[in-house]
């Protein structure tokens, strides 16, 4: 029988090791691809003296690729330094698979990008930015890129979903054009805080549902 | 872990070959080789120019048609493109240069079209419902002083919704515009009479129906205006250019023939079985395409917060062959044009599945199918971080 994919693509695709959230994870993150509606979330737990990542758990709204991915790279990145982990490309993830089909790069560098944000993420949170550039409506926009719609596969900002957003010394108000009873408001709400908050001179993040 | 049978649901796209089908093309590769010739030929060709015949009547009549309305073509996507080319082509001398589809045709409707947009025919593409129906009265009211051509599929490639091609043909003919339908996948499934419903030209297709793949048609009310676009020899009523395909041909009506009205209601008994059980044993499912108004054979289903491609492999290693509207499985990365046209959003194409039947599926297979799909469905929904509240 002939597949798309390799035996180990295959094998993780069909038994992907860490899955799932971590509770009082340190990092967090959720990619998605406009492109093609794939999501991945990436979920980190950080050893604050070592700064290793203790554990790591992931999910996937995707393809065989993207949950291949997904399930490499969380095996890549255990035990290893933040700085160790953020170097971690997809090139690294497509080899020790043994190869990906080239159209589906997008599809899996999702996984990557996802473990990157969540560095990224413990990072603000924690004060470890050492890039300290006010932040301006165009970063908090550029963040919001990245929440995915679950209805539509499409981020907020492309699909037009925000209406407004206002920066002013440190408070971020941004209003969304979704119904408060949305199926999806109360995990985009989250998905919004948890992008904008750790903006390292944000201290407020208040959000209106007026669709 | 491999099943050593494939269980095929996917009917839709290529059919298993019928061995009577074989058995009736056999004699035209070896002994009735030769081109069919005029009536003054040598007797092997005569004797290939008369079945050939026979083969046209055969498949003809099952439209109610006479054999020398209908020509062959090498598949449905010559026939649909000889139609729309043709006609538009024949008309544009009369100034009639507007040609109106459904957005939801198949590709060989929707590239014929835009490819006639760019040579500066004006295209209007129909929006669809729900259930992928066209409105009639949007139809009537895209109709101008220009409009050639009208062409509404028969039904759906993939969610399998049946058009009103009675009244739309009726419309056609009251405002003299001419009227095309692909019923590749209706076709000796539903019936169409053409003495009833005035449809100008059908394309017709042997590889959804246990047939070679190859071989098509297409039919043409007499008298309607189309231009030859395949130049050569005098062949198909100098309708089309080229050797015949004649054991293609007799393979084709030998596949009609096997067509049965208990076949086609199987066919619904099992496709209803199949789409009851999903939606009742699967939590969080929708039905694509409409409840009663669907080809026998197919059933599409969408499985929320999870992605096709990842479905239809893991079904794949359980043994089964499907297809998805999901933009992960298409090659070029583009969500189904279908899902999408019904007003489905992206997410409800990422996780549409279609399920063809065929004459080789029985109720064994489906219940295997549902009993594996269950497994994979919450196998995948534990994976993903969508859905859990």
């Amino acid at each position: 029988m002939e597949f798309p994919y390799n035996e180990k693509v295959l094998e993780h695709f069909r038994h992907p090791r860490n899955v799932g959230k971590i509770e009082d994870a340190d990092g967090k993150a959720m990619e998605g691809s406009p492109a093609c509606g794939d999501m991945v979330s990436v979920q980190i737990k950080v050893d604050e003296k070592t700064k290793r990542i203790q554990d790591i758990k992931f999910e996937s709204y995707g393809c065989a690729s993207n949950i291949a991915t997904g399930s490499i790279i969380t095996e890549l990145a255990k035990g290893k330094t933040l700085e160790e982990a953020k170097k971690i490309s997809w090139k690294q993830a497509s080899d020790e698979l043994g190869g990906l089909p080239a159209i589906k790069a997008h599809c899996s560098v999702l996984a990557v990008e996802g473990l990157r944000s969540a560095i990224r993420n413990y990072e603000e949170k924690h004060s470890l930015v050492t890039d300290k550039t006010p932040t301006t409506i165009e970063t908090i926009e550029k963040r919001l890129r990245k929440v995915m719609n679950p209805l539509s596969g499409l981020d907020l900002v492309g699909t037009k979903l925000i209406k407004k957003i206002e920066l002013k010394e440190g408070e971020v108000k941004i209003d969304v054009d979704l119904p408060e009873n949305h199926q999806f408001a109360n995990s985009i709400k989250e998905e919004i805080r948890e992008k904008v908050e750790s903006l390292h001179d944000i201290k407020k993040v208040s959000m209106t549902f007026s669709g | 872990m491999f099943d050593e049978k494939m269980i095929y649901l996917d009917n839709a796209s290529a059919t298993r070959l019928d061995e009577r089908v074989l058995e009736a093309m056999r004699p035209y590769f070896f002994d009735t080789y030769a081109v069919a010739t005029s009536e003054f030929g040598y007797s092997q060709g005569i004797e290939a120019r008369e079945a050939l015949q026979k083969a046209r009547e055969t498949i003809a009549s099952r439209l109610n048609a006479g054999p020398e309305e209908f020509v062959f073509t090498s598949g449905s996507t010559e026939s649909s493109n000889m139609a729309i080319k043709g006609v538009m082509m024949a008309l544009q001398k009369q100034n009639k240069n507007h040609l109106i589809v459904s957005k939801i045709e198949d590709f060989p409707i929707l590239y014929s079209a835009k490819n006639l947009e760019k040579q500066g025919i004006k295209v209007t593409y129909l929006e669809v419902d729900k259930y992928g129906f066209v409105d009639l009265e949007q139809l009537k009211g895209s109709i101008s002083k220009d409009t050639a051509l009208i062409s509404i599929q028969h039904a759906n490639q993939e969610i399998g919704t049946v058009q009103n091609i009675e009244a739309i043909s009726q419309i056609c003919k009251e405002k003299k515009i001419l009227f095309h339908t692909d019923a590749t996948h209706t076709f000796t499934r539903l019936p169409i009479d053409v003495s009833k419903i005035p449809v100008d030209l059908i394309s017709v297709a042997a590889h959804t129906l246990h047939g070679p793949k190859g071989i098509g048609g297409l039919y043409i009310r007499k008298g309607t205006p189309l231009t030859k676009w395949m130049d050569g020899g005098f062949q198909e009523f100098n309708r089309r250019a080229g050797l015949e395909n004649i054991p293609g041909a007799i393979g084709f009506a030998k596949a009609v023939e096997l067509v049965t009205a208990q076949e086609n209601e199987q066919l619904i008994s099992l496709r209803d079985h199949l789409i009851s059980h999903i939606l009742a044993e699967i939590s969080q499912t929708t039905l694509n395409g409409h409840p009663e108004r669907r080809t026998p054979q197919n059933a599409n289903i969408t499985f929320h917060f999870i992605e096709g491609e990842s479905i239809t492999l893991h079904l794949d290693m359980h043994g089964f062959a499907v297809s998805t509207g999901s933009a992960c499985f298409s090659r070029s990365l583009e969500a189904s044009h279908v899902i999408l046209g019904i007003g489905g959003d992206h997410e409800r194409a990422h996780g549409s599945i279609r399920f063809t039947l065929g004459r080789y599926n029985n109720l064994k297979e489906i219940d295997k199918l549902i009993e594996t799909l269950k497994e994979i469905i919450s196998e995948l929904r534990e994976i993903s971080p969508l859905g859990k509240d």
